[in-house]
């Protein structure tokens, strides 16, 4: 035996020993990284957190933009003015994707609004280039966004823009619209942020 | 005495290969004699690598990875801490400085070839240390967990986000969270003070074992092994390396200590480049600073990464803003490949590599600083130009190098 394989030469029955052991190997060696990568996959506790979030609307005056923090992101809950609703409408031909086409939003935000009530926009602040969260810039035609700003969201990292609808711009390096959670109204005053309805949160 | 001396070198010989090493590596490893300015920094990488594992050390004993007493912890080090700010400015200090001797050494082995065969091993182990050096340099600014530590740690790991079909799960796996949190900071503390380290060590223990085994170029980019002493064996154009470049290298240590030691004491924020003011604010998930931005040493490709403005063939412009990126880090590993000029060294090189290399080092330049700015149409434009100059050193090479007009290597290393 030694001799063969001072030899250098390969019995078959030595090759299919040496195949069947490396493949033996192999999978022990998967089946030991399995509990080492699975340990850095998010915990028990960090799925626990992502708990849906009641927010009070009624004290929210309009034009006002409200963040509340769910799954450690910041959602915003704007109050739209009629003024501001009107904006939509013009914006759309700067849009890269203005009828939310791409699912960035569930089945009853895909509209005008992006929103249930028009009057309401529910969006994650953040933005959907790199994470950045972006700022409100509710000021019409400021010198920093030039004279057709007609109000909406800038990304401070790279330069994205949203409309109130959390509509991206085209030409910016953001590539979708903000994403809306899901969402649903316990009352008129009352929303439920991260589930459709109390039971199933 | 040195009788003493003697056998105890001999019991430890007989049992460990001592003086065998000291030999090999020190006292009779023989480099080019023609050595200058720019040999300087290799030894200065181990430099700061060993200040960077000692101040590393002694900073975790003050330091709380956990998301809500990291910031404070941090402060803690710098006010209460007996020198405890001193410790953390060689840390900080050194990581720049860190970037500032590895760019340097690798434009060395730009100039002078040292990527060349038999060196392309050696040059990929290097890449490695490199690749590795700017993952400790990512991890262990988010430690600090301000402003400036959470929000470039969210536009990195962002950036895995961009990878179709598996980013959002591979993201998540990175985070052990769905967002950046108190679960991340502890896992990058313990890549930052244990794996990453371990690696670069090992990693800077094979690129010198590599060195060794191929000999050092030099500045005329010529093999001092071809041309032996024909009676005892050693190059004509070597030297000892002990005590001949260790004496050279503790020139060169005194001169940068004094200039690190300025910067510590006189300007360890370096004007916010090496520690930055948005991070002296703790990190809000809430709310991105207005103008962020890496550190100095990212900064050239971060510029890549924000270069890219349009769709393109079936990917978006945020995944080619990434591949850009990281594009532009790996392509030196190509460098062994791409360059096909008979010579090595810039020495005997034509017009056309000498004006690519300046033109590669202005760009570089240039890409770094955008890379501090805001991004405005011009900024953006100027940082697309100099994205296409920076490929356009590498991919042109193969055809520049080989119509250059060079000039023969002489036989025996010049002054």
């Amino acid at each position: 035996m030694t001799d063969s394989f001072d030899r250098g030469e390969m019995s078959g029955r030595r090759r299919f020993l040496l195949v069947t052991t490396s493949i033996a190997g192999a999978i022990a060696g998967v089946g030991v990284a399995t509990p080492f990568l699975r340990s850095m996959m998010p915990s028990e506790r960090a799925k626990a957190a992502g708990a849906p979030v009641e927010v009070d609307i009624d004290k929210l005056e309009p034009g006002m933009l409200l963040t509340v923090e769910w799954r450690g992101k910041p959602i915003w809950v704007l109050r739209r003015t009629e003024a501001m609703l009107e904006t939509l409408e013009k914006l759309n031909a700067q849009l890269a994707d203005p009828d939310s086409l791409r699912e960035q939003q569930p089945a009853y935000a895909q509209n005008m609004t992006r929103s249930i009530k028009p009057e309401f926009l529910v969006v994650e602040g953040v933005c959907t280039h790199l994470g950045c969260a972006p700022t409100f810039r509710k000021d019409i035609a400021p010198a920093d966004l030039g004279p057709d700003w007609l109000g909406g969201f800038f990304c401070p990292c790279h330069g994205s823009k949203f409309d109130l609808a959390g509509r991206v711009y085209s030409g910016v390096p953001a590539p979708t619209n903000l994403v809306v959670p899901p969402y649903t109204y316990l009352s008129d005053s009352r929303l439920l942020i991260g589930a459709e309805s109390k039971e199933s949160a | 005495m040195s009788k003493q001396e003697n056998s105890i070198v001999a019991w430890i010989d007989k049992r460990f290969p001592m003086t065998v090493t000291w030999k090999a590596h020190l006292s009779e490893y023989y480099a080019p004699k023609n050595f200058n300015f720019w040999y300087y920094f290799g030894s200065l990488a181990l430099l700061v690598l060993v200040n960077q594992l000692l101040t590393g050390i002694f900073l975790t004993m003050s330091y709380k990875p956990d998301a809500s007493m990291a910031f404070a912890s941090v402060e803690y080090i710098m006010r209460d801490v007996d020198m405890g700010w001193l410790i953390r400015y060689m840390h900080s200090t050194g990581a720049s400085m860190f970037f500032v001797v590895v760019y340097l050494h690798m434009f060395r082995g730009m100039m002078y070839g040292s990527y060349r065969k038999p060196r392309e091993l050696l040059w990929l182990i290097g890449m490695a240390i490199f690749f590795v050096l700017m993952s400790l340099a990512f991890t262990g600014y988010i430690l600090p967990w301000g402003q400036m530590s959470y929000w470039g740690a969210q536009v990195i790991v962002s950036m895995f986000g961009a990878i179709p079909v598996i980013g959002e799960t591979l993201s998540n796996w990175i985070l052990g969270d769905f967002m950046l949190s108190d679960a991340a900071l502890n896992r990058f503390f313990a890549y930052h003070v244990v794996t990453l380290p371990g690696l670069i060590v090992v990693l800077v223990f094979v690129h010198i074992v590599a060195l060794h085994q191929v000999g050092s170029n030099n500045p005329d980019g010529i093999e001092i092994k071809a041309n032996r002493n024909p009676k005892t064996g050693i190059p004509v154009d070597g030297i000892p390396f002990h005590p001949y470049y260790t004496v050279k290298d503790i020139v060169g240590t005194v001169v940068f200590l004094i200039i690190f030691c300025a910067i510590i004491f006189f300007a360890p924020e370096m004007g916010g480049y090496f520690l930055e003011y948005n991070n002296f604010i703790p990190a809000d998930r809430l709310k991105t600073p207005d103008h962020i931005a890496p550190v100095w040493y990212f900064t050239p490709y971060y510029s890549m990464l924000r270069a890219v403005t349009v769709n393109f063939l079936w990917i978006d412009a945020k995944l080619w803003g990434v591949i850009l990126m990281a594009a532009g880090v790996a392509v030196f590993c190509f460098l062994p490949w791409l360059d096909r000029s008979p010579v090595k060294s810039i020495r005997y090189k034509g017009p056309y590599f000498k004006i690519a290399l300046t033109l590669f080092v202005i760009s570089f330049f240039v890409l770094g600083w955008l890379g501090t700015q805001t991004p405005t149409p011009l900024y953006t434009l100027l940082a697309q130009i100099f994205t296409v100059v920076y490929f356009a050193f590498f991919i042109l090479m193969p055809w520049y190098s080989r119509i250059d007009k060079t000039k023969p290597e002489p036989t025996s290393v010049t002054k």
